[in-house]
């Protein structure tokens, strides 16, 4: 392999690693404001804002390493749809609290089990960041687990609003751990998602069993993220997140 | 302000800012049980590295001094300066005290 195509592999997977962790925080941060109690907004503008520096570092190294002049602001705010390659769960819409906290519990055990083996990748700038990433998820999961256990435990209403989170997240969770020949050419660089399958899996069953909810039996959704395929509320998140940079471009404040 | 929001009690927190010192009162919160106090007061209170280690006590719980009997509770100390250390002269010759 030569240097050049081992470097875009690296920087096509950065671009993973960025854009989930950009969308997700561009979804979070619709709940500053709306959340169920003042204390919550700040809980979820937090993790938004962890999300949002992580982002950041990745799409900058991704940027730097493609060495074509691209800042973070240039590949978070002037690529398309297609140019996306973050898996769909992040995208999906916030639905209510329960179901932002099903889908903040997926990611964030997903994420914490990545994280924690990216920091013994060879790529020196990649296992720096998720060094440093690596405490803020643990953070996330926490709190999303605190959620999951008192809404699943909770009364009848919540009970069933947690259940109702989790059904409609869970068909996203195979999405994560897809393998593909990018992965499979980075070994030493990129964490193979397949190894992520059992702990992760053995996580979330406990959490779900622990809050009195059942594990969802249900068919995996159609993916396609990694490979810019996304679903239909992509167009609109992105609109959103992009159009002030594109209607006043280097614009600052 | 919603009606769960009064469901949830409040809750006192105390933080301290690094080993060695005590926690002080740094404000409140509310939250629906201890553990997610704890979290709320980690994310309102430790933003900027202020401490190393949070209490949080339910508000319900703090007796507190009211503020009718303010003259009978702490006037009577106004008077006393022999309970300064400044109040004493240091004998001559004292090294170590």
């Amino acid at each position: 392999m030569s240097t050049a195509t081992a470097a875009a592999d690296v920087v096509a997977y950065t671009l993973r690693l960025g854009d989930d962790a950009l969308v997700l925080s561009q979804r979070l941060g619709e709940w500053i404001a709306a959340a169920p109690q003042l204390e919550e907004d700040v809980a979820i503008g937090n993790i938004a804002l962890d999300l949002l520096g992580q982002a950041r570092a990745l799409l900058t190294y991704a940027g730097n390493l493609e060495g074509q002049g691209r800042d973070e602001d240039d590949l978070a705010y002037f690529r398309d749809e297609r140019d996306f390659t973050n898996v769909q769960l992040v995208e999906l819409p916030n639905g209510d609290f329960a179901v932002t906290m099903a889908r903040l519990l997926l990611f964030s055990t997903y994420q914490h089990e990545l994280y924690r083996r990216l920091a013994g990748s060879a790529d020196e700038t990649l296992a720096a960041i998720a060094a440093k990433a690596v405490k803020e998820v643990a953070y996330h999961r926490d709190h999303a687990t605190q959620w999951v256990l008192r809404l699943g435990d909770g009364t009848e209403e919540s009970h069933g609003r947690m259940q109702a989170g989790l059904d409609s997240t869970w068909p996203y969770l195979p999405e994560l751990f897809e393998r593909d020949e990018l992965v499979a050419r980075l070994r030493g660089v990129a964490v193979d998602p397949a190894e992520l399958v059992e702990p992760v899996t053995q996580q979330l069953h406990e959490v779900v069993e622990r809050a009195t909810l059942r594990v969802p039996d249900l068919r995996p959704a159609v993916t396609g993220g990694r490979r810019g395929i996304h679903t239909e509320v992509m167009g609109y998140l992105l609109a959103e997140m992009q159009h002030l940079a594109r209607s006043h471009p280097g614009a600052t404040w | 302000m919603s009606e769960n929001r009064r469901d949830w009690p409040l809750w006192e927190v105390f933080v301290r800012a690094r080993r060695g010192l005590s926690h002080g009162h740094v404000g409140s919160l509310h939250a629906p049980d201890a553990e997610m106090a704890l979290r709320n007061a980690r994310d309102l209170y430790t933003r900027r590295q202020e401490g190393v280690s949070i209490w949080v006590v339910p508000a319900a719980q703090i007796t507190a001094s009211s503020p009718d009997e303010k003259d009978a509770f702490f006037d009577p100390a106004a008077d006393k300066i022999y309970r300064h250390p400044t109040f004493y002269d240091v004998p001559e010759g004292v090294e170590h005290l």
